[in-house]
């Protein structure tokens, strides 16, 4: 038997590929082990990216999962046109879950500063739970927050859709144990471990496609709480808020209600990745009023069964 | 040049100053930001830390979750990214105090380089034994022995020696190769990024030049691909492609765990332990077609003939030993239960599932002195040998030789937990 030392050498592969490697493996097994997967879908980047490691990883298959949307309602339009042109591109089914239709049938009130991340929770775990989907993949990476930073990749919720930080599975070596209590589902995170920068430069690689607002665009905006917010049907100003039109780009796709644009002028991967290398502000912090309720945004959401 | 990815794993205490290390690392790499760098100060200030204005304390940076801040404990392994011009790092921060024993192979079991935490005031004690003990069993290829807090014994060179020689004799001790200790203090941030201007006795690397100059290991030994998904179109393939092109199109996808695969390759298919020949028609990567896969890579195999494989069965270019249904391993017990004699258990190695039986509990280690007790049962956090009984032929490798054939998990077949994490050593009798 051969032992390491005398083997042959190998290059080193790079940090992408080995990212990339460690993704599809992640993949490969959760689609293995699983009855009813399906891929949870904003359109944002980091979502994209995992669909496209996903077509990846069963080439030259169909993905052969569904998209899932939780739509609040408050999109900007040129996501949505993204998502449907993605839809079409890959030949996936798309499964819906509305905000909108929750709050309209009296199932959901709308919150008092009218933003909607929170009203998520419920319409995906009332998705989840009707499409019967064992396991949803999510586009989460652990650089984000530090609630992130702990969770497991392949992370149990209870009947409730619940994390328990304190119970969690111990994930080792590249074994995955995704087994589970029958009303319980898992959340797959397959790029856990890769950085912000590390999406840009994949997006750059694979020369992937993206909603337009990641890069500079002029648009009408108005400041609040130090953050840029587009003028759009579900978010306006107050009356002593001014209406402006700034060249401005988008680190994050949410809910158009509580994601700020930051200034830009960043209209190609390549200029975004040299304004990431000089960054100062994290890609949360800059821009979701939704994780600036209090340090432990995240990890309250989390607990009530958020992404 | 390329940047290469360094997974390191971190083992210590608070006491030690391990989050400040951590800290300082991610603040002198700049991956803590504006915005957290004003919540870092911010808190500081409320608490009152160092008493002269600005100084941050960089434990801070690792500051865990609420449920945990209420306890005083820290639950559990947290992962951080830094990176410099020459590497990105993935750094696996285990908690010392609580369950260390599953924190520290949770982290290590992945990692290229282990860094662990002796306080220079207090030199070499239980838990950094302990610490060893684990790291030496998950043969975590190299080790770096950071002596903290050395400004607090004024940089005393002798202090230094003694701790050193010390480690390195516990090392050897235990089998660790390639051990390297550094006299740093997290809180100045002496050799940690920076040379120390007070060490000037020590002529060795800093932490972070010894972490971005070492090779990690590449995976040697007999190509070894665990099969995960068998890929059939089946008339489902991705749009736009010819179903004609794709008619018998059979690919087994799955990451080679060791050495290096080629097409032409002469390889054995192993099914519950029947090897059968075949020969390698193609190799499929991420980025398309391929003459050659190394250790690492996820990929599509091709085969010139037509045979029965299923997810579970492994594909190897070489020879292995010949598959199993009885072996010793060490195991770390990671669930609250009592392992007993005979106890019914599945257990997942590569990408196979089997149920298994637990014929004996050979020896308990005690991670103190690592004397080998005799036991009834294994509990939580309790290392120990035992002998395991698959139903299925497992193609086991010792894990010296191969990180991914020597491995498995242990599950609870009913409630689904994962029990145990197991190590395949060499069949020997208690001692």
């Amino acid at each position: 038997m051969t032992i390491t030392a005398n083997a042959p050498a190998g290059t080193q592969r790079s940090v992408l590929d080995a990212l990339e490697a460690e993704s599809i493996h992640i993949i490969r097994e959760v689609l293995a082990e699983f009855e009813k997967p399906g891929l949870l879908f904003s359109g944002g980047k980091d979502s994209v990216v995992v669909l496209h490691l996903l077509a990846k990883a069963v080439a030259p298959l169909r993905v052969p999962i569904p998209v899932v949307h939780i739509d609040t309602g408050h999109n900007f339009a040129e996501v949505l046109n993204f998502r449907d042109s993605v839809v079409e591109k890959y030949g996936l089914n798309l499964v819906v879950g509305s905000v909108q239709e929750y709050i309209d049938r009296g199932e959901l009130t709308e919150l008092p500063d009218g933003t909607r991340n929170r009203l998520q929770t419920r319409v995906l775990l009332d998705t989840i739970e009707k499409n019967g989907f064992d396991v949803v993949f999510g586009g989460a990476r652990r650089d984000e927050d530090k609630a992130r930073a702990k969770e497991r990749i392949l992370s149990l919720r209870d009947e409730f859709g619940v994390w328990d930080p304190r119970n969690q599975r111990p994930e080792i070596w590249s074994l995955y144990n995704g087994r589970h209590e029958p009303d319980w589902h898992v959340r797959a995170f397959p790029i856990s471990n890769w950085t912000e920068r590390d999406i840009w430069a994949y997006i750059q690689r694979e020369n992937i496609e993206l909603p337009p607002i990641y890069f500079a665009h002029r648009r009408q905006v108005f400041e609040r709480d130090g953050m840029w917010r587009a003028l759009t049907p579900v978010s306006q100003p107050n009356e002593d808020e001014q209406v402006i039109i700034k060249q401005v780009r988008y680190r994050t796709v949410g809910d158009a209600s509580c994601t700020g644009a930051v200034l830009s002028a960043a209209d190609t991967v390549e200029k975004v990745l040299d304004e990431l290398a000089i960054a100062t502000v994290t890609e949360r912090g800059a821009t979701r009023a939704d994780d600036r309720i209090s340090a432990a945004g995240m990890e309250d959401r989390k607990t009530e069964g958020y992404f | 040049m390329t940047t290469t990815l360094l997974r390191i794993a971190t083992a210590g205490s608070v006491d030690d100053g391990k989050s400040t290390l951590v800290g300082r690392l991610l603040h002198d790499a700049k991956a803590i930001l504006a915005d957290s760098l004003d919540d870092i100060a911010r808190t500081s200030a409320e608490r009152g830390f160092g008493g002269a204005d600005g100084t941050l304390d960089l434990a801070l940076v690792t500051d865990g979750l609420r449920a945990e801040r209420e306890q005083g404990i820290t639950i559990d392994v947290a992962y951080r990214y830094f990176s410099t011009d020459k590497r990105s790092f993935i750094l696996a921060d285990c908690p010392g105090h609580v369950q260390y024993t599953r924190n520290t192979v949770t982290g290590a079991s992945t990692a290229d380089a282990a860094i662990v935490l002796v306080d220079a005031r207090n030199g070499v004690l239980e838990q950094t034994r302990r610490h060893l003990g684990v790291l030496a069993l998950l043969r975590v290829p190299r080790l770096v022995v950071a002596v903290n807090k050395m400004d607090l014994i004024g940089w005393d060179e002798q202090g230094f020696k003694t701790i050193e020689s010390e480690v390195l004799s516990l090392a050897s001790e235990l089998g660790i190769a390639s051990t390297t200790v550094i006299p740093v203090s997290a809180l100045q941030g002496d050799n940690v990024f920076e040379p120390s201007q007070s060490s000037t006795w020590y002529a060795g690397p800093t932490l972070l030049g010894l972490l971005e100059d070492l090779e990690p290991k590449l995976g040697g030994g007999t190509a070894r691909l665990d099969v995960q998904y068998v890929i059939r179109p089946q008339g489902a393939l991705a749009p736009g492609l010819d179903p004609e092109a794709y008619r018998d199109y059979r690919g087994y996808a799955g990451t080679l765990a060791d050495g290096i695969l080629n097409v032409g390759d002469t390889v054995q298919v192993l099914s519950n332990g029947h090897p059968v020949g075949s020969r390698i028609k193609a190799i499929s990567t991420p980025a398309g077609p391929a003459q050659s896969a190394q250790a690492g890579d996820a990929i599509v195999v091709e085969l010139e003939t037509d045979l029965d494989i299923a997810r579970g069965d492994t594909i190897v270019a070489g020879e292995l030993p010949a598959a199993q249904r009885e072996f010793q391993a060490d195991i770390c017990v990671l669930d609250p239960v009592k392992l007993t004699n005979g106890q019914r258990l599945l257990i997942k190695h590569g990408t196979k599932v089997s149920a298994a039986k637990l014929s004996s509990i050979d020896y308990v280690i005690n991670v103190g002195d690592y004397a080998q007790q005799p036991a009834d049962s294994l509990e939580l956090n309790d290392l120990g040998r035992i002998t395991l009984r698959s139903q299925a032929a497992l193609a086991i490798e010792q894990y010296a030789t191969s990180r991914t054939g020597g491995s498995f998990l242990l599950i609870d077949p009913t409630t689904g937990r994962t029990l145990a994490a197991g190590i395949i050593e060499e069949k020997h009798e208690a001692a």
